[in-house]
Order: C-alpha cells, then structure tokens, then sequence
C-alpha cells in the first residue's frame, strides 16, 4: 500500500469514527470500560466549578465530581474526557448519549428529573441566588429592589426565579439578559444596572472583577434554592448507583476523617466503618459493578469533599467561599450521606 | 424475440442519449432524493420528539410569559404572552436594522467618497477606518462600543438634561412621550396631504426642468410644506397634544419614551461594521466610472462636489447597488448578535428567553429563521426594484 | 518680441516643495479640508496618547502570576501566561508539536503567494497541495492515526486559534465545490434544478448564522434516527460551509454570467459536452475573474467563526471569555478582548491585502 493510499485510508476510518458513535445498547458502564474512559460534560467557564487554568486543565468541584467517577471506575481519576457544553445544549448531549454524566452546575427540580428523561444522582454544591449591589446605594435587603435595573445572565433558572420574586412582591423592574457571566459583571461595573443577580458561589468571583470590590455589596437573603448535582440518563440504575455513591463516598469519607494524605495508613484502621469504606472489609464495591478498593481510589485520586471543596471555593481560594449549608451535617451543614454498610 | 430486445436497447441507448429525456430523468431523480430527504427528517423529528416527551405544536404562544423585557416599542409586561413578546422582539429588530441601513449607508458614502479625497490625512484616515473596522469580528466591536458608550455616560442621578424634557444617562436616553388629544387626526391628515403636495410638487418642477431648463427649489419648498403647513394647523387646533415628561423616581426615571445605550452602541457597531464594507463598495463604484466623465463635466465647468452628485454618483449606482443589498442583509442578520450585550432583539427575547423557559427549540428556531427569511427577502425586493429604475436604459 | 535670450529655469517656490510643500498640498488644500485636517488630528491625538500610555508606556509585560501585574496600565502577564490555551487550547501539551508541524507547513504554503519573486507555476502547484493533501495530512496529524503510531486526540479537546483557522480552512475548501455546484445549478436549463439551487442559496444567505450553528448544535440530533449522533466539530462545520457555500455560489455566478457568451457558444462548436465545457473552458475563466470575491468570502468566514462560542466549542474567542473570569485575576478583559482582535486582525487584514494585490494583478482596466 502507498503511502498515499495509507493517508486516505487512515482518513476515512477516523472520519467514519467520528460520524456515527451510536449510543451502544450495553450498559453505560460497560460502555465507559470498553472505551477506557468517562465522558463527562462540564460548564464552558465557570471559576471554582469548571475553568480551564493556566496549563489548560480543568479545575474545579464539577470537573472533581468527574474525576472522582473515573477514580472509582478504572482507579485513575485521569481516565476521563471533558465536554464543555453550554446551557441551551447540557440536556441534549446526555439525552443524545454524547456524555455520560453531566456535572455541570445544573440545578435540580421537578421537571428536570422527571420529564427530561434525566435523574439527578444528588448534590455536590448547594446554591442559592443572590444579589450584588453598589454599595453607595445603601440597600439592605432585596425588597428595597423595587424598580431597579437588573443585570442578569440568560438561559438559566435565575431569569424565572428573579421574575417570580419581583412579582412575589409586588415590584417592578427593568431585567437586562446578557449572554455570557463576563459580559454581566462589566455592564454592572459600568453602572449599567444598579444590581447583579447569579448564584451566590458565583456572585464574590464576578466581585472580584470590580476596580474597587469594595464598592459593591453582596445582600445576605438568597431568594432560591440552587442544589446543583451530577446528572445521567434515566433507565439505567446500575450507572446511577456508580455516580451516586461516587459523591457519597466522598462525605463519608469526610465524616470518618480518611484524606487523600493518610488514606494508606487509614487502610489499616480498625473503624469497622472505615473498612467497609476503603474496601479492606466487606464486598461493597462489587454490588455497585466496581472493585472493592473504589472509595480508596476516590480518596486517593481526588480526596473527600472537604478536600474538594477546600482545593476549588474553599477561604484560600479566589473565591473564597465559606463552608456554610455545605458543611457535614454535624458540623453546621446539611451534608448528609448513607452509610456504606 | 430477439429483433425486439435489440430494438429495445436500441432505443434505449437513444433515451440515454437524448438531452431531453435524461434532463427529465435527473430533475425526477433529483425531487425524489429532496423529498425523501425532507420526509426522513421529518419522520425522525416526530418520533424523536414524541419519545423524549418534548411537547409540540404553537399552542405556548398564547401561555403568560412570565418574564420582562427592558425595552419595547409596544406596551408589554410580563403577564402578556410568548406570542407578545415575539413581537417585542421583531419590533426591535426591525428598529436597529432599518436605523442601521439608514446610518451605515451615509457613514460609508462619506467615508467611501473620503478615500478618494485629495487631503491625505482624510483619505489616509478613511483608509484606516476600512482596514480597521473590515478586519475585526463584530462581535468584538460590540463589546467595544457597548462599554465604550457606557463609560462616557453619567449615572441617572447625573443625567444630562435639556429643559428638564429630555435626559441622557448610562440607563438610556429618555424622551417625552406624546399622548394625543382630540384633534390630532387632524392635524395627521394635513401632514399627509403636505407629502402629496410635495411629491407632486417635486414632479412638476423637474418637467419643468426637462423642458424649459428652468429651476424651482422643489426640496426646499417641499420641505417646508411638510413641516409648516401641520405645525400651523396643529397650532391652530390649540396644541391638541399632551407630553408624558420621564422624572426621576427611586433608581431610575420613570415614563416617556427610554432608548437604551444597548441600541445605541449596537447601532454604532452595526453602523461602523457595515460602513467600512459599503466604503469599499462605494470606492470601487466611483472608480469604475470611466474618468472621461470627470473630465467631460470638469469641461462643462461643473464643481467638483457638483460634478460627484451628478454625474458620477449615478453613474456609480449601478454598480453599487447589487452588493449593496448584501450589505442590507448582512446588516439585518448581523443585528442577531444583539444577545451579546442584552439588546431585547428577536434572537435575545424569543430564541433566547422564550426558547428557554418552553423548551421548545424546533418551533421557535423555525419561527426565527423564517422571519429573518421574510426580511431579507424583502429588502432584497425592494432593493431590485430600485436596481431596475436605476440600471442603464439602453436607448 | 523675446530677445532670444532664454530665462534661467527659476527652483519652484519653496511653498510647493518641501516638506511645507507637501503638507500644503495634501493636508491643506483648501479653506473645508484645511478644517477637516485640524478637527482629525486633534481626533487622533487626543485618543492615542492615553491609549498608548495604557498598552505600552504603563503596561506590565513580564511575569507569571497575577502579582506581576503591579502598574496601572495593561497587564499582558495575563495574555502571556494563557497563551498556549490560546493557540492550542485543551490538545494535550506533549502533542502540540504536532499542531506545530501543521502550522509550519501552513506558513511555507501562505508566504509565497505574497512575494511576486515567486514563479505563478509554483504558487499554482503550492495552491492545490493546500486544497487537497494538505488538509488530508492535517488531518492525520493533528486527530492522529493507529497507522502512524499518532495517538488519537478527540475533537472535544481541539480549541483556540488552531480550532479557528481549522473551521475557517475547512469551511472554504469545502464550500468552493459547492458554491461552484450550485452556481452552476443556479444557470441550469433544467427548472427543476434551478429552482431548488435558487431556494438552497436564498435560504441559507437569508437566515442568521447564529440559528443555523444553534440548529446544527441543538436540533440535528432531533433530525437524526434514534442512537446516530455526529461529532460536535463536524455538525458546526456542516453547518458553516452550507452557509459559506450559498455565498460562495453567489460570487462564482458573477463570475460566470461575467464570461461573453461566445465562450460557451465556442465550447459547444468544439464539441464539448457539458462538464467538459464547464470544467476546461468556462470555469477557469469565471474562476479567475472572481478570486478577490473569493477571497473577501474567506475574510468574512473567518471573522465568521467566532459565532461558534454559541454553541459552546471553544474558538479563540471563547477561550478568551472562559479565562478572563478567572478570579484569580483583576479585570483583564480589555486586554483578553484587544489581543482577540488583534490576531483577528492580522489574519483579516493580510488576508485582504492580498485580495487587493489580486485585484491589481488581474485589473486591466482604464483606472487612474
């Protein structure tokens, strides 16, 4: 064969690769194994959740939620591929088979779990919407708000409840949809609008932004619940179970005090409950369809949820985010996970 | 038997051979390909739509929307429907694109008209301006006009004002609204006589022109019988007109008529974008006039600007106006990049917000693209009726 | 009445030569340009200092972290340190090398179409290996092949400019065949044909790229059978060059109607079918008349695929956006923005250039 023909040839298969990569009829898991890795579909920029960074690798607790199924799947949390989607086309690419979990900051409601032929695994972040406001204005509370202009971004839950809570209370205002979170923040740094309103974890980074960030004021009252979680298809358990108690693992292994830094010496702990976690008792792992050592790989390849949240919003990061809801339900918060047993 | 095939294949050689037929044949083949295509997709979308419980049909048009919109040429608010604010975005396209063709086509004669000048720093400077603007993404030259507009503006408590009827700030410019009283249609109906008049007017004085070589200052007259005769009935009638004066209350003011900075910077980047390319179009245009015309009117002892309106202008026309209307197109498609700044278009309100809270892509992106069809097809109506009177009449 | 004696040639007033020679009569000709000249200086001016004191004058350029940005003015530390996620975007670091080759090879086929030294036969030969083995051999290198022991690398993670003149390439080498097909179709005897090429091209020219990328990315899926779905690169590209290529076959039917009849008729005389008419008579001829068209078709594709960010593939502009958030960083999207437009620029503006230089070459007309 000519080197020629090599070239065409080569070229047809890898376009014939492209086109048509049906949605096998195995199992997701099945398929995930055969093909080596998790397809998971992120936000396309979103600091603390989903960003790329300097050295063009995803950073976040999103990406980390995907890391953390790759670990418990092959035990190498890097065995993973990242899709970024954006929000008019996250539900499509998972309905379409293009992904196989969506971690994408979604927020988690009635008709999203129930008529997209989506179920939500459970809750990595909880959000809530909030307000910036200039400081100099000297508003205390949302519903001082009252005819004020709204910069706001689209495509999301926030444009509804905004509308729903203005109306709620009887007040007027102008709303000014931009598309992107970048544009948002620079019309409000413009003094185009006198309030920002996004998700909370979103609200101090966009503040960030702002020549003086003093000068803008973030208003405590949330107007929403926002439990954003990962997403799969419906109509096949054994795949959900596998992203589900990926995340609880990680609470779990919180709560028992197992880090990414003392996971090996934790191996030979004599807690029966960090046993059954790691793996070292017990054959938890193969009821789910993975090895037995899956929580430890989670633990070691990407760390417990504190770790998680710490290394990505926690107080050293840039966005500096307390522990507050999502703290362990006996320290504060209402992280609250299964046991393995 | 055998006889039969041979002629058969005979003649079937000849069927195969004859334009006609196998012109008839390829166009059959071809409809039945395109049809089978269209009704494939069809098929998939139906079954695809009904087995992902996605609901169908235009029946979300008349449903409560539920959601504002910062600026609108009709009354709306957030009770009316989805089928509302589709217009509210329509109406909103419709305003930037018709302001947009209307200032790039002076922005880029002037500039078009520029690069030939004699000055070297305006030809230079004009030059620039193409190179410039032509070269760099429009969506970035939003951006750039958009924060560009707003920071050169004041805060609302800081407008800018003229006799506390009109007040310029970084949420808009904010008008006095007229509210008609009883006797305005008066007043509407001499307006309208006034135009007839002067188009009539304008006719009469360029026969007279033609035959007798006479002058009238037909516009001019015109003109102030567009604007005189209305203003001295409308005075007459007793000023049947009340204003809705905008005052400042709480963050923002309150009533008139508000144009916000959105539109304004969308229409300056529309503006400028486009009048880069119509520059060129012009440039080319005015070179392609054969130089002996110049000359010829020089000789004629026509001055140069004189000599330009004239003579080399309409001559230019028809050059200019075929790939001036897809600039016009262009304009209008390109006002869809509205969303990037929040401008309420029709992109922004309905294949954005509206899309978004019905979930119903298929209808609204149908919907959408089938009124920017409608618009683009008639300007380019419009613009090749106008390429017939202008063309050359052979005589 | 002259003595015979000729006058000495007198040197030309110093008002007309010179440099006060030269500003009289360029800059102020007369009493309305004289104005004009003062008002645009005083333009130009007054808005580059400050611009000029902010980008070069009080700009930070050196460093690695946000704390090297210490100054008032620009902090390109920032483009600096995100630059690879510019040009490569998510292609993992130890395969950029292949990229590269890809870009090399671009350059030596690019650069001498600008240089008149260069012979027409090689810029021709250089011409067609980059329409035809070399987008093939990108191809191969940069998604990689088993054959060459190239490990695959996945178009999710192809981005920034090398994403940007991928869809750009892409779209004209693709949408030139087509246009010319529906060209074609457009002066078809056929009606049938006719009309759809007529409908094909008025449709895609009328409609917004923005809900033709938004249907490619969205809807297809939803016009496909259930469990077929297309890569995300390939839907976007679809969907640009169908959009290109009605464009492009407007352009190319200037073209054709532009050659006199006689050719056709002269093609038919020799006995020429129809595709061989078209293909070594007309064709070329139309071909040749509107490579500036062509051309200025490919500057508005390129400005042209910034609107992908809409459907979420990471372009040179979108990587821009998605970093320029980072809040590790103060404001720097001025500076993420102006370095956009400024590679934009520079493809744009040497790609007009030599639209013009075309223009000039093949212009044989009576212009002055």
């Amino acid at each position: 064969m000519s080197n020629k023909v090599k070239v065409v040839v080569a070229g047809i298969t890898a376009v014939a690769a492209m086109v048509a990569t049906g949605v096998a009829s195995a199992s997701t898991l099945e398929t995930v194994k055969q093909r080596g890795s998790v397809i998971c579909g992120v936000s396309d920029g979103l600091p603390g959740f989903s960003m790329p960074d300097e050295r063009a690798n995803w950073t976040g607790i999103d990406v980390d939620t995907c890391r953390a199924i790759a670990a418990a799947v092959f035990g190498d949390p890097t065995k993973i591929q990242f899709r970024s989607l954006n929000a008019r086309e996250r539900f499509t690419a998972l309905q379409s088979g293009e992904v196989d979990v969506l971690s994408r900051n979604t927020t988690w409601t009635l008709t999203r779990d129930a008529s997209l032929g989506l179920n939500f695994t459970g809750v990595n972040y909880y959000d809530g919407q909030g307000f910036m406001v200039r400081a100099s204005l000297g508003v205390k509370s949302p519903k001082e708000l009252d005819g004020a202009t709204v910069c706001i971004q689209a495509g999301t839950t926030t444009e509804l409840n905004l509308a729903d809570y203005f109306r709620a209370n009887g007040m007027s205002y102008d709303a000014l949809v931009f598309d992107t979170s970048d544009q948002t923040i620079q019309g409000f740094a413009a003094n185009r609008c006198d309030v920002l309103t996004s998700d909370i974890s979103q609200l101090a980074a966009l503040r960030s932004k702002l020549d003086d960030p003093s000068s803008a004021v973030l208003l405590e009252e949330l107007i929403s619940k926002e439990p954003l979680g990962p997403v799969v298809r419906q109509g096949d358990d054994q795949w959900f179970n596998v992203v589900k108690w990926t995340l609880k693992a990680q609470i779990n292994a919180e709560e028992l005090g197992v880090t990414s830094a003392n996971v090996d010496e934790m191996k030979s702990s004599e807690n029966p409950e960090v046993q059954r976690l790691l793996g070292t008792s017990g054959d938890f792992g193969q009821h789910i369809g993975l090895s037995a050592d899956w929580a430890y790989n989670i633990v070691k390849g990407v760390g417990n949820y504190g770790e998680m949240f710490e290394r990505n919003v926690g107080p050293d990061t840039p966005l500096g985010l307390p522990r507050g809801m999502n703290n362990l339900w006996n320290n504060g918060g209402i992280l609250y996970a299964p046991p393995i047993r | 038997m055998a006889d039969k095939r041979t002629t058969r294949s005979g003649g079937f050689a000849r069927l195969w051979n004859d334009p006609t037929v196998r012109a008839r044949t390829f166009q059959i083949l071809t409809a039945l390909v395109v049809v089978y295509f269209f009704w494939t997709i069809f098929q998939n979308t139906v079954a695809n739509m009904e087995r992902r419980g996605i609901s169908t049909g235009l029946g979300f048009l008349s449903q409560p929307s539920g959601f504002g919109i910062v600026m609108s040429l009709i009354p709306y608010n957030e009770t009316m429907s989805y089928g509302r604010t589709f217009w509210v975005g329509l109406l909103n396209t419709l305003l930037v694109s018709g302001l947009g063709i209307v200032l790039a086509t002076i922005v880029g004669f002037i500039v078009g008209i520029g690069r030939l000048s004699k000055n070297w720093l305006v030809s230079t400077l004009s030059a620039v301006f193409v190179d410039t603007f032509r070269n760099i993404p429009l969506l970035l030259q939003i951006f750039f006009w958009y924060f560009a507009v707003l920071r050169n503006l004041p805060g609302p408590r800081q407008s800018m004002e003229i006799g506390e009827m009109f007040f310029l700030n970084n949420r808009g410019l904010y008008l006095p609204a007229p509210l008609p009283e009883e006797g305005m249609g008066v007043v509407w109906g001499v307006l309208v006589l006034a135009l007839i008049g002067a188009v009539l007017l304008y006719r009469w004085a360029r026969k007279r022109q033609e035959a007798t070589g006479q002058q009238f200052p037909a516009i001019r007259v015109g003109i102030a019988m567009v604007i005189g005769l209305p203003l001295v009935v409308f005075l007459a009638m007793g000023s049947p007109m009340d204003w809705d004066v905008p005052e400042l209350r709480g963050f923002n003011f309150r009533g008139g008529i508000v144009m916000i900075p959105e539109l304004g910077a969308l229409l300056l980047a529309l503006t400028v974008y486009t009048a880069a390319f119509i520059a060129e179009i012009v440039r080319s245009g005015i070179q392609a006039v054969s130089h002996g015309q110049t000359e010829a009117s020089a000789a004629l002892g026509l001055k140069r600007g004189t000599t330009l309106r004239l003579v080399i202008i309409p001559q230019a026309m028809r050059v200019i106006i075929p790939p001036l209307t897809s600039q016009y197109l262009n304009l209008t498609k390109n006002s869809s990049l509205a969303v990037a700044i929040g401008y309420p278009d029709l992109v922004s309100v309905f294949m954005g917000t509206t899309l978004n809270q019905t979930g119903q892509a298929v209808e609204i992106v149908a919907i959408t693209m089938l009124v920017y069809l409608t618009i683009s097809l008639t300007i380019s109506f419009l613009m090749n009726i106008y390429n017939k009177a202008a063309a050359l009449k052979e005589r | 009445m002259s003595d015979g004696k000729v006058n000495p040639v007198l040197p030309p007033p110093s008002l007309s030569v010179g440099v006060i020679g030269w500003i009289k009569k360029n800059l102020f000709p007369s009493w309305f340009s004289g104005v004009l000249t003062v008002v645009l200086g005083y333009f130009i001016i007054s808005s580059l200092i400050p611009f000029i004191d902010w980008a070069i004058l009080k700009a930070d350029f050196i460093g690695e972290s946000p704390a090297d940005c210490t100054s008032e003015g620009a902090c390109w530390v920032f483009i600096g340190t995100r630059l690879d996620f510019f040009i490569y975007g998510f292609y993992p670091e130890s395969e950029h090398w292949r990229v590269n080759v890809i870009y090399l090879i671009f350059g030596l086929i690019i650069v001498p179409q600008f240089f008149s030294a260069v012979s027409a036969r090689i810029k021709m030969i250089l011409g067609v290996f980059g329409v035809t083995v070399f987008p093939a051999l990108s191809f191969v290198m940069i998604y990689g092949s088993e054959t060459f022991g190239l490990p695959i690398v996945g178009t999710s993670v192809w981005g920034g400019l090398t994403l940007t003149l991928i869809l750009a390439y892409v779209g004209i080498v693709a949408a030139i065949p087509i246009g010319i097909l529906l060209a074609l179709g457009r002066r078809s005897d056929m009606p049938l044909v006719r009309a759809l090429c007529v409908v094909f091209i008025e449709f895609w020219r009328g409609v917004p790229l923005i809900t033709i990328l938004f249907m490619a990315s969205v809807m297809l899926p939803l016009f496909l059978p259930d469990g077929v779905t297309f890569d995300r690169l390939l839907r976007a590209l679809i969907g640009i060059t169908l959009f290109q290529s009605a464009y492009m076959a407007e352009v190319i039917r200037g073209g054709l109607q532009a050659i006199p009849k006689g050719q056709y008729e002269a093609a038919e005389a020799l006995g020429l079918g129809y595709w061989q008419g078209m293909g070594l008579i007309i064709l070329p001829q139309a071909l040749k008349i509107v490579i500036p068209g062509i051309v200025n078709t490919l500057i508005s594709l390129f400005k042209d695929t910034t609107l992908v960010l809409v459907i979420g593939l990471f372009d040179l502009l979108r990587a821009v956006q998605a970093t320029i958030i980072d809040p590790a960083w103060r404001n720097v999207a001025t500076e993420g923005y102006i370095f956009a437009a400024f590679v934009f620029w520079v493809f744009c503006y040497s790609m007009s250039r030599y639209s013009q230089m075309l223009e000039r070459k093949l212009h044989t007309g009576h212009k002055r």
